[in-house]
């Protein structure tokens, strides 16, 4: 069976897709991604279509950099009961115990058929996330410690249970949910497009470029706008400074839970000087308004790129000073190195993307395999570690900062040579129409990793299905994995080493 | 027996000024070499005034130890200082061995506050408690060879005396000193729960070891706490002083080089703290058992003084 084929970012009429028995969907899905670790599965996901439940699977193969999509439905009815595919695929666990909990059906013999985040309109309310069934272990020497969900530094919730034993930790279970908003069902409901632009910048409040990217090819490929070469570069200057910034803030963050007050203070304050000049463009210092279908919500002048260029110079040479004397700092690298280890085996097993991916060696940057924006024309090699240690994940963001900070001087460059072009002319869509029966499908990389969103459309080109996948999704599970047999004191260093996101799992 | 003569007094009143400004200067040297201007030196006391003048809330599931526990572990410190001697001035409780009775009230107030962390009944306590029981008992060793060298040294068992026989020897006996500062110093940080060990300003429970054990102490209690940790830095800083003024000083001159010392000492925890990260957990038991072999070094020097080696 040959599934159906688009690119990142393109849009294709529902039809087009070729729907089969779940016999074959099974076979099919399973010689797709099994043994392939080019191909991925970047989302899985059910939808009601009158009294048929359309499941459609999206795999993205990263050697060729195309986006393979298949389907299958039923007659929805509750009880029915499904071969699990996880067994097989254990990275598809997440997406079948979300169309679970969604709308009832049971997947036979997956190994973790438990509820993922308690939607509103969760089919089963009995289940609530007071009685979540955790994992128990029993013995002399054993003992459980349970974390939150009220967070002790009071960012997200999240409830974290360890089974100790004495200092170790012999497994890490991460109980999310506490944050759930019905994002998603929310994109329906507004029916303006500025809403759902709004919308999709409050998917997580750190990835606002990364999630609103994603949202804006989507509705451009249904709207059937192009983007503008000056656009795409604004674009990525959002992209690439928002990684800037949060990765300087993670490294300062790193600092605090090792007591290292040099490090905090210096990343810290290296921080605020880059969203605050995203406050000088638009207004927000998290970009929010920026980001828009067709056009940009603000024009990069003449005089930001000046001070954006006078900003980065001296970031440059400050960051690279503090980075230097911290990766040589005895005392830092023995509270970093061999500290969480993950190796590129379990990453591969569990699906995971982004920074998580990258450093334990496995190359998974949609920016070089399913290029967007700048990328499409500009060939961009992706940093890798081999390690899979709190080390590689912090050497990483220092990869990753200066690899960005190249990016973004081009682009201001390039950006000079384009004064006359403007892009923050607002385009008004309201009697345009989305292509009808259509999906969308569109990847970027956030500083997380790989976000996807796809979009469907009925028949009177109304919006119909909304599917949003935060990286985190596929990485909680490696926060886990990176503490087992570690210490219950390294907790704080790996889960900031990760720096998932709560919002973003539980929509 | 507890002289009422005024200079008796003296040891203890400096101890108790200078822990008001201990944990300022700290907090001043971290915020300096950070690069900003920091809270004021008078800020801790003002914390503690603030926390004197509330009520204490105490957990359900918690018996009358967590009650008690603070106030003792305060009065444990308040014991511990009586013991100690400035220059001339003699400590207010003084006899032989004294410096046994210095480590084991300590110890007892300690075992308290362990207690009381376990009363509370919560899983990070229990951490905590059990994390600071170990840390407490590997230090102790350090503490006895550095003291029982002293004593053997000078042939003296309480502070007092161990400290002007001392002054009465050669030149190596401030080699020795040195030596013993050091340790002191250490140990000081071990016992307040400062870097390496510990580090004071974490939010997170789970790598806390002083912090978590006094989670559930509030107000009142609180400021006993931070008083009593104040005090106790100031006393392992008097400890040191010791070893660097001779009894037969001017009195100005002893109290000029114990200001001294103590504000060296604070800003030297200060640098420390500001330029280094935090050890790993479980490499905290080898850290502190290295005090202890420096103690033995201190040992082979008290007999290379007196001729006993080889």
């Amino acid at each position: 069976m040959v599934a159906c084929v688009i690119k990142n970012g393109e849009s294709t009429s529902i039809v087009n897709i070729p729907t089969v028995d779940y016999q074959d969907f099974y076979k099919a899905v399973i010689e797709l991604l099994k043994d392939k670790p080019h191909c991925h599965c970047i989302n899985y996901f059910a939808y009601r279509n009158s009294y048929d439940l359309k499941f459609i699977i999206c795999i993205a193969n990263d050697d060729s950099g195309e986006i393979q999509l298949l389907s299958h439905t039923i007659i929805y009815s509750a009880q029915i009961e499904l071969m699990s595919l996880s067994k097989e695929i254990f990275a598809l666990h997440f997406f079948e115990r979300e169309i679970s909990e969604n709308f009832g059906i049971i997947f036979t013999n997956h190994p973790w058929p438990k509820p993922i985040r308690y939607a509103f309109d969760r089919a089963d309310k009995e289940k609530n996330i007071y009685n979540y069934p955790f994992f128990k272990i029993e013995g002399e020497a054993i003992h459980e410690v349970g974390v939150g969900p009220i967070h002790a530094g009071v960012i997200e919730p999240g409830h974290f249970r360890f089974q100790c034993n004495g200092e170790y930790v012999h497994h890490l279970e991460i109980q999310l949910g506490w944050q759930h908003r019905g994002i998603e069902q929310l994109f329906i409901k507004k029916n303006k497009l500025i809403q759902r632009n709004i919308l999709a910048e409050s998917i997580a409040g750190d990835t606002v470029v990364g999630h609103t990217l994603a949202f804006v090819f989507n509705m451009e490929s249904l709207y059937e706008i192009k983007e503008s070469k000056k656009l795409s570069l604004v674009r990525t200057l959002a992209l690439e400074l928002e990684r800037i910034a949060v990765h300087v803030g993670d490294l300062s963050a790193l600092c605090t839970d090792i007591a290292y007050q040099l490090g905090y203070n210096v990343f810290g304050a290296l921080r605020t000087p880059v969203i605050n000049h995203f406050q000088l463009w638009c207004g927000n210092r998290f970009a929010k308004g920026l980001i828009r279908t067709g056009y940009s919500g603000y024009e990069f002048t003449e005089e930001l790129s000046i001070k954006f260029q006078k900003m980065l110079e001296e970031f440059e040479i400050k960051y690279i000073e503090m980075a230097e004397e911290m990766f040589s700092l005895p005392s830092v690298m023995s509270r970093f190195e061999k500290t969480g280890e993950t190796t590129l085996e379990q990453m591969q097993l569990i699906g995971a993307v982004g920074m998580a991916a990258r450093n334990a060696g496995l190359k998974r940057d949609s920016r070089t395999t399913h290029p967007f924006a700048y990328f499409k024309n500009e060939k961009f090699e992706t940093e890798t570690l081999p390690s899979g240690d709190v080390y590689a994940r912090a050497k990483l963001r220092d990869l990753e900062i200066k690899s960005s900070l190249k990016i973004v001087k081009n682009i201001i460059k390039e950006l000079n040579t384009k004064k006359e072009e403007i892009i923050n002319q607002r385009i008004d869509l309201e009697d345009k129409k989305m292509l009808p029966n259509t999906i969308s499908v569109s990847i970027t990389e956030g500083w997380r990793g790989e976000i996807c969103h796809c979009a469907i459309t009925n028949s009177e080109s109304e919006l119909i299905h909304y599917k949003i996948k935060d990286p985190s999704v596929h990485n909680w599970l490696a926060l886990a994995l990176a503490l087992r047999e570690n210490e219950i004191s390294d907790f704080p260093v790996n889960n900031k080493s990760y720096d998932l996101s709560y919002c973003g799992h539980d929509l | 027996m507890i002289n009422i003569e005024w200079k008796y007094w003296i040891p203890s009143l400096l101890m108790i000024i200078i822990s008001v400004f201990f944990q300022g200067i700290i907090n001043k040297t971290r915020a300096i070499t950070s690069g900003r201007k920091g809270p004021g030196l008078l800020q801790s006391l003002k914390d503690v005034t603030k926390l004197f003048k509330k009520g204490a809330v105490f957990s359900t599931s918690s018996s009358y130890i967590s009650q008690i526990a603070p106030s003792i572990y305060f009065a444990s410190v308040l014991a511990a200082m009586m013991v100690i001697p400035f220059a001339g001035y003699p400590a207010l409780l003084s006899f032989k061995g004294d410096f046994i009775f210095f480590a084991y009230i300590l110890g007892i107030g300690k075992l308290f506050l362990i207690l009381g962390a376990l009363d509370a009944g919560s899983p990070f306590q229990g951490m905590g408690a059990n994390r600071e029981a170990l840390f407490s008992t590997l230090v102790e060793p350090a503490f006895f060879v550095l003291w029982g060298s002293f004593a053997m040294l000078t042939g003296q068992s309480s502070f007092i005396d161990i400290y002007s026989s001392l002054h009465y020897g050669s030149d190596v006996s401030y080699l020795l000193g040195g030596m013993a500062a050091y340790i002191l110093g250490q140990i000081a940080m071990v016992e307040n729960s400062r870097l390496p060990v510990d580090d004071p300003r974490t939010h997170l429970e789970l790598t806390m070891t002083h912090e978590v054990m006094i989670l559930d102490v509030s107000g009142f209690d609180l400021g006993l706490i931070f008083s009593a940790t104040a005090l106790k830095f100031a006393l392992y800083g008097t400890l040191i002083t010791n070893f660097f003024v001779n009894p037969n000083w001017h009195w100005s001159l002893s109290l000029i080089i114990f200001f001294v010392c103590q504000i060296v000492f604070a800003v030297s925890v200060g640098i420390a703290e500001s330029f280094r990260a935090r050890a790993r957990m479980k490499r905290n038991p080898q850290l502190i058992l290295s005090l202890t072999s420096i103690s033995i070094l201190i040992f082979f020097g008290a007999l290379i003084v007196m001729n006993k080696f080889l």
